[in-house]
This record gives structure tokens, sequence and C-alpha cells, in this order.
């Protein structure tokens, strides 16, 4: 009786196996259109995100292009000590910090700020126009904007000057975009000045979230619109910004070089390279690339480790993970 | 009148509360909208008369000598259409590849489901670096090529998952009823998803096209010594960069014949017009959309 039901049990078990692998191309068959729909753009994904991470190899050979793979010659980690040897790359590791903590902090503070100043707004087609207003500078490109933040701060006819001049502030027109000691204030205060309008939507929309017997609560407490704002509001959006405030940590370093680039030129350059720059000219602009990669990798290892640095303080204070 | 009453009859911290804030509006939109006036006016004014200074955002001498002579120099001719034509084929192709994927991860009944959203997901935090895709480009012969522009970026996981969390607002019973009548995937895609998806798809378009006309670093990158791809955005770029002083990062030939007729000043500005005016004249009529999309994107990932 008992071997019976066991080879019973096992002919169900093949059964349901073989069932199960006909199932697949059966299904695979009815669902033909979903693959085709699907699988050419996961061809495509692996060859452009997936594809240049094999080129990380490089950055442990003497990289010659034209030669095959196998033909290379490897050499360790020598162009990781190269780096980590050179005066520049640290210069250019602060540049990079300095410029996204104040990116961070002020991309944070400002967008908050002028949220919730928009939400008091009682006319509704002016806070329309406003917000419709301070969404341009998002669309236009960086080109666009390191030429209009370049022309703004001109000693010659830059209304920044004109403006500090006039209210004898200063008696001779700065040379802002000379100093290097004001670069990381201009990538900032640029940096805001375009996105600024653009980050307020997410805060706007859970501002909107919050619900409004709330507020009438304050008010027949006898809270002013500063209160209201301190203890609803404020405290409304809280979940919203810290989400926003640990997603950002993770792009810390990987901040771009657009704007570095578009910039900066020469006569700052101390100040103005940032990682990803460093790479472009020292590694591409000389054919260095395995030097390049190097960079490459340091910056995509150090990226990885802070998004599960801030994904793990997310579990932590909320008992969830972005991914 | 009564506006002022009711205002009058707040308590005073109120009454400076209000002030401030619309002392704040006005900053924003002086701020905001001065740069952008002002480079109005110099590229409308006289050259020689721009070098005087003093605009700031009506024309002193009116003039469109400026336009005039940027459009006779065949670069920027040649940078118009290459933008132009980047921008409706890369934002075509950026819509098919987002809404048919994005169609294949919100059926629940779809094999490939899990496996498909976990391979574009991860694409969003892996990153090979600049120098490797460079390598990838050159060998795949991409470079000087208008194909650089439209089909690297062709896959955007953050786009299809924009796409994806407004087709499961969608009711899967209409799917279910158009499969009774006969239609497979295919339709269902095109006939059924598509209409529905048109909010998302304009939020979409709307990405994707902004993203192709203001791109530079690819034409620097790839297409630098090719004349023929030049792109809009790369002939500003060299004209802003050619005075900055960043000559070493500099390739290419520039403008500088043009300048020779009217100052760089006027050049740079009546580029800076051209570039911007097709994303001001779209842009406001998509609001309604773009502001649903972001905060839709925000709070599925």
């Amino acid at each position: 009786m008992r071997t019976m039901t066991a080879t019973r049990k096992e002919e169900k078990v093949g059964q349901v196996s073989v069932k199960k692998g006909a199932g697949f191309w059966r299904k695979f068959v009815q669902q033909r259109y979903l693959y085709l729909m699907s699988i050419p753009f996961v061809i495509w994904a692996f060859v452009f995100s997936y594809l240049p991470l094999w080129g990380w190899t490089m950055a442990f050979q003497k990289f010659k292009p034209g030669i095959p793979f196998l033909k290379q010659k490897w050499v360790g980690l020598q162009y990781f000590r190269e780096l980590f040897a050179d005066e520049q790359f640290y210069r250019v590791l602060r540049n990079t910090l300095a410029m996204s903590s104040m990116g961070l902090v002020a991309g944070f503070v400002v967008p908050i700020v002028f949220a919730v100043v928009l939400n008091e707004v009682r006319v509704l087609p002016l806070k329309r126009f406003v917000q419709t207003v301070s969404y341009l500078p998002h669309f236009v490109s960086w080109v666009v904007v390191a030429g209009i933040v370049t022309k703004m701060l001109s000693t010659d006819g830059g209304v920044v000057n004109d403006l500090l001049l006039s209210l004898h502030i200063i008696d001779e027109p700065i040379q802002f975009m000379a100093k290097g000691g004001l670069f990381w204030y201009i990538v900032t205060a640029s940096d805001v000045w375009k996105e600024m309008g653009w980050n307020t939507i997410i805060y706007l929309a859970a501002i909107a979230g919050i619900g409004p017997e709330l507020y009438e609560a304050a008010k027949v407490d006898g809270a002013s619109r500063l209160g209201q704002i301190r203890h609803i509001t404020l405290p409304g959006i809280r979940p919203t910004i810290v989400v926003l405030l640990i997603m950002s940590i993770g792009h810390l370093i990987g901040i771009g070089f657009e704007k570095q680039f578009l910039l900066g030129n020469p006569l700052v350059s101390d100040y103005s390279q940032v990682l990803d720059l460093y790479a472009l000219n020292y590694g591409l602009g000389l054919g260095r690339f395995s030097f390049g990669t190097a960079i490459n990798i340091f910056n995509s290892v150090i990226s990885v480790f802070l998004l599960l640095l801030a994904n793990g303080i997310f579990k932590r204070t909320t008992k969830e993970s972005i991914f | 009148m009564q506006a002022i009453k009711r205002f009058a009859g707040r308590p005073w911290s109120d009454q400076l509360f209000e002030a401030v804030v619309y002392l704040i509006l006005i900053i924003v939109t002086v701020v905001t909208l001065y740069p952008f006036l002002n480079v109005l006016a110099i590229s409308l004014n006289d050259s020689t008369d721009s070098v005087r200074g003093g605009i700031t955002i009506y024309p002193r001498a009116p003039t469109f000598k400026n336009y005039e002579t940027i459009f006779a120099f065949g670069g920027l001719i040649t940078g118009l259409k290459i933008s132009v034509l980047r921008t409706v084929i890369g934002t075509i192709l950026g819509l098919i590849s987002a809404s048919m994927l994005a169609f294949t991860i919100s059926r629940a009944d779809f094999q490939g489901r899990r496996f498909v959203s976990t391979f574009l997901a991860l694409t969003m935090y892996v990153s090979g670096g600049l120098i490797p895709f460079y390598i990838l480009i050159r060998d795949l012969n991409m470079m000087n090529t208008f194909a650089v522009y439209v089909l690297p970026g062709l896959v955007s996981a953050f786009n299809v998952f924009v796409i994806r969390s407004f087709i499961d607002g969608i009711p899967y019973a209409l799917q279910e009823s158009a499969k009774l009548d006969g239609a497979n995937d295919w339709t269902i895609f095109w006939r059924v998803i598509l209409p529905l998806t048109k909010p998302a798809l304009a939020t979409i378009a709307l990405f994707l096209a902004v993203g192709q006309w203001n791109s530079w670093f690819d034409t620097y990158l790839y297409n630098g010594s090719s004349e023929k791809l030049t792109t809009l955005q790369f002939e500003l770029m060299k004209v802003l960069q050619s005075t900055t002083t960043n000559a070493d990062q500099f390739r290419g030939r520039n403008m500088t014949e043009v300048m020779r007729q009217i100052s760089p000043e006027s050049v740079k500005m009546a580029i800076t017009i051209v570039v911007t005016v097709p994303i001001l004249v779209v842009y406001p009529f998509l609001q309604k959309y773009f502001v649903k999309g972001m905060t839709l994107g925000a709070v599925k990932s």
C-alpha cells in the first residue's frame, strides 16, 4: 500500500512538473505579443546599461584601443594606486562633496519654504501664474542657464554688479566668474534658481493631502497663519521631506558635471573640477582610458555604498525599504 | 473695497504675514523672469548700442539684425534641423518603448513580469560611467552618427514606471472585454491602453522632448567633429565657451566670422532666445499633465 501511494505521489509530482513546463510554453505562445513588446527593449537596456559594466575590466588592464580583450596587459590595481596617489584627486573629491552637500541643503530648504509660501496664496490665478513662471528655468538647458548666469554676473552690464554698485555696497565690479572661492556658491545658487519651482511640485502635492479640518481646528484654537504652518503644514509634509532627503543622500556623489563644465573656466578649475569632469579631462581627454575608468568605478562604488546606507537609514526610521 | 476691509479686519501679525508672502512671490517672479527679459531685450537691440550697456528689459535701439546675422550662418540652420529631428524621433521612439514596457509589466498574468521590471529597475542604480560608455559607443561604430542621439537613451526606467502606475489605474475589465471581442494583446495595447494613457504620455513626451532638445554633451563627445550633425545647444555652448576662456576644452569651429559683424554678446543672446523659445511655447500648456505625472512618479518610486 505504502509503496503504491508513494509511486502514485511521484507520478503526480512528475505530471505536475511536465504540465508546468508545457504550461510555460503554451502561455509563452499565448503571451507572444507581450514578449514581443518587452524583450527587444530588455536587450536594448542590456546593451546600453549593463554592457558598460563589462568595460570596468579596463581599469585593471593597461588598456589600448583596438587590441582584442585577451591580448590586453593586466596590471591589477596599478591605476587605483595611481589615482589615490594623485594630489589632484583629493581636491576633486573635496569639490564634489562640497558642491553636492551645499546643493543638498539649499535644494531642500528653498523649495520647502517656497512651497509653503505658495500654499498661503489665496488668490488662485496669481498662485498659478507664479508657479508657471517658476517652472520655466527647469525646462531650459544648462547651456542656456550657464550663459544667463555668466551674463548676469558679468562685470560689464551684469545686473548683479550694477545693482550692488548703485546701492553702494561695492565700489567696483566684482569678477564673480574669476574667483575660485565663489564658484561653489555660484553653482549652488544657479541650481536653486533653476530647480526651485520644479521641486515644489512634490511638496505642494503633499501639502494638498493634509486635511482641511486640521486647519479649521487650529483656527478655532486661535493659531496665527505662522502658527498653522509650524504646527500643521510642516509636520504634515515631514514624511515626504524625510523620504526625499534620504533618497538624495544616495545621489550625493553622482552630482553630474554639466554645471561645473559650463560655468567653470581655467581660472577657477581648482574649485570646479568634480569626479566626472576629472575622468573626462584626465581620462578621456588624454586618452588614458584605464585611469579614467578607475575614477568612474570609484564614483559608482561610492554611489552604491551611499545608496545602501541611505536605504538602511530609511528602513530604520520608517520600517520600509526604497527597493 | 471689500477685500481691503477683510484684510484690515485681521490681526496685525496675519497682515504682516500676508505682506511677506506677496513680497516673496514678487521676488521669485522678478528673479526668474528678469534674466530672460534682459537677454531678449539685448538680442533685439542694436549690437553697437548694446556695448554701451544699461539695457534692462526693453531694447533701446530695436532691430532684428542680430537674428538675421546668426541665421545667415549655416551652422545654426544645420543645428536647428538636427535638433528638431532628434527631438521628434527621440520622443516618438522613447514613447513607444516606455509605453510598451509599461503595458507588459502592468499585466499581472505576464510570465516575464518580475524579470522585466527588476531588470529595468536595476538600470536606475547601476552605471558603468562615462568612459566605459564612450568605449561602447565607439565599439558599436556609433561615433559621428545621428543614431547616437536617439538610440542609447531609448529605454528609460523612470518613464516606464510613471506610465505603468498610470496604466494600473485603468480597470482590467476593459482589457478582458476587449479580449472577449477577439482582440489580442497587440490590439489591446494600441486600441485600449494607449488612448486611455494620454495624460501620462503627454507628461513623458514633454520630458523626452525637453531632454532631447536640451542635450549638448552627446554632440560634444561623439559628434563634435561632424559639422552635419551639430545641434543648436552645441552651437550655443561653443559660442558661450569661446570667450569664457575655456579654450582648452574647446574643439571644432566657432562663429568668429559672425561675431566680427555683430558683437559676441549679441550673438550669444540671440541664440539663447532661439534655443529657449520653443520650450517657452510648449510647457505652460502641458503644466496640468506634468504636475500630475511628477506626483504620480514620486509616490510610486
